[in-house]
Order: C-alpha cells, then structure tokens, then sequence
C-alpha cells in the first residue's frame, strides 16, 4: 500500500521536474541550432529523478524484512524466544501476521508479545524509505535540472536511455525461458538421478499407474511414448498437412484469380484461428469413430477408437493453414524476374512452379514444415482429446496411440504426491519436448533466414 | 524488308491506368529497333505486350491488334507458349535461375522438348553461349550456379538462354542498365552480332547506345509514339519537338 502512494508520488515528481527542465530548456532554445529539443531534457531530468529513487526503493523492499526482524529481535520481549530454529520462525511469523492484521484465533502469547514492535518496527521502516526515496528523487532531479544547460546532450541520453529499456524488455522473454528451462533440467535432474537416462529414453514399458516404489524405471520407458508423438505429429500430421498445404499455396499464389485469392486466403487464416479444443472433439466424436470403422472394414481387428491415424488426421488439417500460410510467404518472396523469366522462355505457369518457383521456395517451404512439426509434437489439446491414455508401440495407424503430451497431463493429474518418481517423470518427458522442439525451430530458422539471404 | 510483329492501335491499361495509346509500330528482321522516352513512358509495357506477360500481371488489359508473321498474337490459334518460345526476351536485371549455368541455358530447348538425348543439349548449350562470348569464360565451370557469375555475365547467359531456343524476336528491356560501360560494349556487339538474323527490339534510356546500336527509334511520351523512323533521321533531324528536347537532354 505504501509502496503504491510511493510510487504515485514519484511519477508526481517526475513529471514537475519534466516541466521545470523543459521551461527551462525553452530558454535557450535558440542558442543552440539542432541542440536537443526541450521535451529530451525534460525526460532526462525526469528520469534521473526516478530511476535512482526507483533502485533505492527496490533494495530497500528486499532488504526491509530482515532489518524489520533484527530490530523486534532487539527489544526485551524478544529475549524469551527459543533459539533459532522452526519453533522460532514459527513465533515470529506469527507475530508478523499479527502485526499486520492477518491474526489467527490460535496464537502463542509470545507473539502476541511481539507483535506491537513488529508493527512499530514495520511502521518505522516505511517511514524511512518514503523519506530516503523522495530525498534521492528530489536532490538527483534537482541535480539534473541544475545541469541543463545549452550543450547538455540530453538527445543521446535520451536515445541511450530507450535503447536500455527495450533491451531489457526483451530480456523479459529471454529470461523467463531460461527461468522454465533452469526448472525443467532441476527437476529432470532428480528424475534421472533416481531412473537411468537410457533407461527412460529407450526403455519400452511404459504404464506409470503400475509404478513400484524400489523400481520406478521398470513402467518408466517412454520410447513408445516418443514413436507416438513422431508418428501422429511428424508422420501422419505432415503426410496431411504438407501436401495439401503446398498444393494451396501453389494455388493461392500461382493460379488463383484475385478476387478468388482475396476470398480463400482469410478463410484459410480462419481455420488457423479454430480453437484447438474444438478440433479436439471433432475428432473424438467424428472422425475417431469413422477412422476405427474404417480399420475395422478393412479386417483389422485391433482398429482402436483411439487411433493415431485419426489424431494425426485432425492435427494434420489443424497445421494446414500454417503450412500453407509459409508456402505462400516462400514463394511469393521468389523474385518475380524468376517466374517472368520462365513465362517468356514460353514455359507454363505449371512448369514455371514446379522447375523454377518451387526449388527456388524449397529452403523455406522446409523450415515451415519443420516448424509445423515442432507444433504438432507439442500439440495437447486434440491428442487428450483424440489420442490413447495406452502406451503401445505399433505402426499400424489404425491401432492406438499416446503422445508425450498426453501422458504428461496424464501424470500430472493424479493425485500423486510431488515428488514421486511418476511426477518427476513428466519433468523429464517435458525436458526432451522442449529439447526437441528448440532443435527444430533452430533448424528451421536457419533454413529460412538461408532462403532470405538467397532470395534477398 | 521482313515485318516480324506488327502491332496496330495498341493500348494496354492497368486497371484504369492507360499505359499505352494506339501505337502503331513494327519490328522487322533487318533493323534493330530501339525504343526511347522518359520514364513511364509505357516501353516495358510495349514489350510485355508483344509476347503477352501483360496477362501475368493481374488487372492489366491490352486493346488493339499484334500480328507475329501475320497471325493474330490474341487468336484461337496462337497458343501463349508458342507465342513465348518464337519471341524471346531479357529484362531489365540479369534474372538467371538459381540453377547450375547449363542448366540455365538448358532450361528452355528442355521445356520445349527441343533436343534428343544429352549429346544434342550440350552442342545447344555450347552454340548459345559461344554467340554470346560466354563460352570460354565458363566452359570449365558449367555446374556452377548461374547467380555466382558477374553481372555482365549474368545478362549473357540470360541472352544465350534466350537463344537457346531460337526465337525469331528478341525484345530487350533495358538490358545494359545494371552494367559497367565493358560489360556494356560486349552486349552491344553481340546485339550487331545478332541482328539480321532476328528481329531485335531494345528498350534504353541510353541516347549513345539506341544511336550505336539500331537502325530504327521510336520515341514515346506518356504512352503515345510520338515519332517512329530511322535512327538517323530522328537523331539528326527529329520532327517532333519534343523528341529533340528528350534526346538533346532538355526534357523536363
Ligand atoms: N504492374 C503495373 N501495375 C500498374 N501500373 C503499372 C504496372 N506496370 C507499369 N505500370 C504503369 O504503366 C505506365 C508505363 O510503365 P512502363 O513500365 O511501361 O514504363 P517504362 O517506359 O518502361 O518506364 P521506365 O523507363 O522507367 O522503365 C507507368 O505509368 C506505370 O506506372
Ligand atoms: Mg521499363
């Protein structure tokens, strides 16, 4: 709460001292042709006002806690507490909930005790920091105002200042992967430390609801867990999605007329926007069952109702767009000169794309369907739906099938215990995921940024 | 005097842009024909025109009548591809496939079916580039892309890919505008080389070069053929007055 009026009273400043240097840069305006404009001195002075009272605030919000607890250590009452220890930081935070209100009925009289000095202590830190902050804001403005003066290059400052703050917004991004990255390797870390690597990697057997506590390794190999999501995502998805998407976007870009392109593109893009929920349960209720009738009509007797052919079919027409989408982007990034050359040596539109346009798209066309994959393999929705909760390892695609997704919202959704072997496990599965899909993104970055650097 | 194209009141629009307004003009076997005018003037579009790329840009449309040896350009019994393969052209910016060289020449004696058997295509690809001099500056390195040679070079192999297949008319848009004056020269002789043998049309901003090079100009403004004779006469003696203000420099 403090923090915030704090907080309200330092933009407060701010813009005061942006007033004060810019009136005062106004002054000598003309002195100085092209010298930085009024406005880049007022955010100058305003930021150097903020941001120092700004860090202040911040090491003082992570330093105040302890300084609050050694100050209620410091007075007589805290003489009676237990050394330290559970007992102690129980009493303690105790009496620190009390002191702000959060009382529970069942309290120690100790820390009933101790809770007027947390409140004063608490009180007294507050105190402090509003003070220190806004004399920081107002003496490092005042400062700044001070030195604004003709040749004050607050341009540059400005520019540099920008600069720093959109560096660290995308470090945001940046970070927060590595945060999850760092997680996933901790707590594969542990996993692994209890089941041999090769052991999950390779290991056949996989049915984690007849786990044993002294050998967890032996349900734990989740080979057909990864043949699963390889065949639904990388081979039946891509068998739909490739042909079809390429084969549109060879329309779209090639043959079709305006108007017909004006009308198809955005409802191709729409199918893109289609929930994936909603592919989910056209699957399950649509074409899961005609796909097992399917099976069963061509003699297969172990045609499943939750096949991988039918999860790969809804995925694959889920990616469509998306393929189709980089098709289009590859080939119409071809230079026109290419395909007129062609059209003039009297080769047909069909000739030109197949001999000229395509090769030309290939690098490109390539790192989209690799990007399609890294989606479909870590697509959820429509394989909870779709897709087995039984691991088998078949390559018939009329028999059942499970994907890695699926068994980690699977694992996670007993009611297991944290840090049992089973848990962990999905930490695990969720690490080769992730280290799957970075290596085909990577891979598909690098084939398109070679298709611009050729292209271009 | 072998009249190849003939075309006759041709407009061409671009939506309800007019970029061409009833010219008149032919292009015959023993004149090369140079094609002058300010910029926008609509001499891409004549070309384009001529062997029917208007129809790949979307919205362009083309009035008027082009006849090549007598025959409607637009009739029921001229198809486009046979139009393409009779009349040739090279654009503007060396454009080879990102293909090996001898594929590039290859491409269209290929598409056309025109040679049986491998030892056919290499003496087609050999006898495009050795008129085009490009022969003993590639012929040890026939496997390597087109897109790595130099630029003058590159424009020879789009001519000698253009040859490959023997057109009867070779249309050139600006052909020398991406290449240093050598480069240039080569081009200009080989163009000598070529005319007699083909009907040549060749778009330039160039005033020395139309004067080098052809035996015909024809000089637009804003779509229209302003003046249309030989290239001595306009350049010496022009007509119209806006001709000599374009080719002494004093357009503005
Ligand atoms: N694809 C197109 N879409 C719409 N308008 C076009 C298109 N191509 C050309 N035009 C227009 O047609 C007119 C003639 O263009 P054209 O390219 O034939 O001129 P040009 O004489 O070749 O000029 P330059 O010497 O600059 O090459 C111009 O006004 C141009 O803006
Ligand atoms: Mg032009």
């Amino acid at each position: 709460m403090a923090g915030i009026t704090l907080l309200v009273l330092l933009i407060g400043l701010a813009s005061i001292f942006w007033q004060l240097a810019r009136a005062r840069a106004v002054q000598f305006r003309r002195a100085v042709r092209f010298g930085s404009l009024p406005a880049q001195h007022g955010w100058t002075v305003a930021l150097w006002a903020v941001l120092p009272a700004l860090a202040l605030l911040v090491v003082w919000q992570i330093a105040a806690p302890a300084l609050v607890t050694d100050a209620v250590l410091r007075t007589p009452a805290a003489a009676d507490l237990p050394p330290p220890g559970f007992a102690r930081a129980t009493l303690l935070s105790q009496a620190r909930a009390l002191a702000t209100g959060h009382g529970a009925e069942s309290v120690e009289p100790l820390s009933r005790r101790l809770a007027p000095a947390y409140a004063a202590a608490t009180r007294r830190s507050h105190w402090i920091a509003t003070v220190a902050v806004l004399a920081l804001a107002i003496g490092a403005g005042a400062a700044a105002l001070a030195r604004v003066r003709a040749g004050t290059p607050a341009r540059t400052r400005v520019e540099r200042l920008v600069t720093a703050l959109l560096f660290a917004a995308s470090l945001v991004a940046i970070l927060t992967t590595a945060g999850i990255l760092f997680s996933l390797v901790w707590e594969s870390g542990r996993f692994f430390a209890t089941v041999p690597a090769q052991r999950f990697l390779f290991g056949t057997h996989w049915s984690p609801q007849s786990i044993v506590d002294d050998a967890p390794g032996d349900v734990l190999g989740a080979l057909p867990l990864f043949w699963g999501t390889f065949f639904i995502g990388a081979v039946i998805a891509m068998a739909v999605a490739v042909p079809l998407g390429l084969l549109s976007a060879i329309y779209l870009s090639q043959y079709a007329a305006g108007s017909t392109r004006r009308l198809l593109k955005p409802a191709l893009e729409v199918l893109a926007g289609v929930p994936t929920v909603v592919y989910g349960y056209f699957g399950a209720l649509t074409v899961a069952p005609a796909v097992r009738r399917l099976g069963m009509a061509l003699g297969m007797a172990d045609a499943s109702s939750e096949s991988a052919m039918a999860a790969g079919l809804v995925m694959g027409v889920m990616i469509l767009p998306f393929v189709s989408s980089i098709a289009d982007d590859s080939l119409i990034a071809v230079p026109v000169e290419l395909g007129e050359a062609s059209l003039a040596l009297g080769a047909t539109t069909s000739e030109t794309v197949r001999q000229v346009l395509l090769p030309a798209a290939l690098p490109g066309v390539a790192g989209g369907v690799l990007l399609a994959i890294s989606r479909a393999v870590g697509e959820t929705m429509i394989v909870v739906m779709v897709a087995s909760a039984v691991a088998t390892l078949s390559v018939n695609p009329f028999a059942s099938a499970t994907t890695v997704t699926r068994q980690i919202i699977d694992l996670l959704t007993g009611e297991a215990t944290f840090d049992s072997p089973k848990t962990l496990a999905a930490f695990a599965l969720g690490l080769t995921l992730f280290v799957v899909t970075l290596a085909l993104n990577i891979a598909a970055l690098a084939l398109v940024r070679r298709h611009r650097v050729r292209g271009g | 005097m072998t009249v190849k194209i003939a075309a006759r009141h041709v407009s061409a629009f671009y939506g309800d842009v007019r970029a061409l307004d009833d010219v008149s003009i032919d292009i015959d076997t023993d004149h090369v024909t140079a094609l002058i005018g300010p910029s926008g003037c609509g001499k891409s579009t004549l070309l384009r025109t001529l062997n029917r790329l208007t129809d790949t840009v979307p919205g362009a449309r083309v009035e008027g009548d082009i006849r090549l040896d007598g025959r409607d350009i637009h009739g029921r019994d001229m198809d486009v591809v046979e139009l393409r393969a009779r009349v040739g052209m090279v654009f503007q910016k060396p454009n080879p496939f990102p293909k090996s060289i001898y594929e590039n020449v290859a491409y269209g004696p290929r598409i056309h079916g025109l040679a049986r058997g491998r030892g056919e295509l290499d003496a087609v690809v050999e006898t495009s580039l050795r008129r085009t001099g490009l022969w003993d500056e590639v012929k040890d390195r026939l496997s390597d892309r087109g897109t790595a040679l130099s630029g003058g070079q590159q424009q020879r192999l789009c001519i000698a890919r253009a040859l490959a297949i023997e057109p009867e008319v070779i249309l050139m848009d600006e052909p020398c505008s991406a290449l240093d004056p050598i480069a240039t020269a080569r081009i200009e002789e080989l163009i000598g080389a070529l005319s007699g043998r083909y009907a040549i049309a060749i778009v330039t901003h160039n005033m020395q070069q139309a004067a080098r090079v052809s035996q015909r100009t024809a000089f637009f403004h804003l779509g229209r053929l302003v003046e249309y004779g030989d290239t001595s006469d306009i350049f010496t003696n022009p007509r119209a007055e806006r001709t000599k203000d374009y080719i002494t420099g004093r357009y503005g």
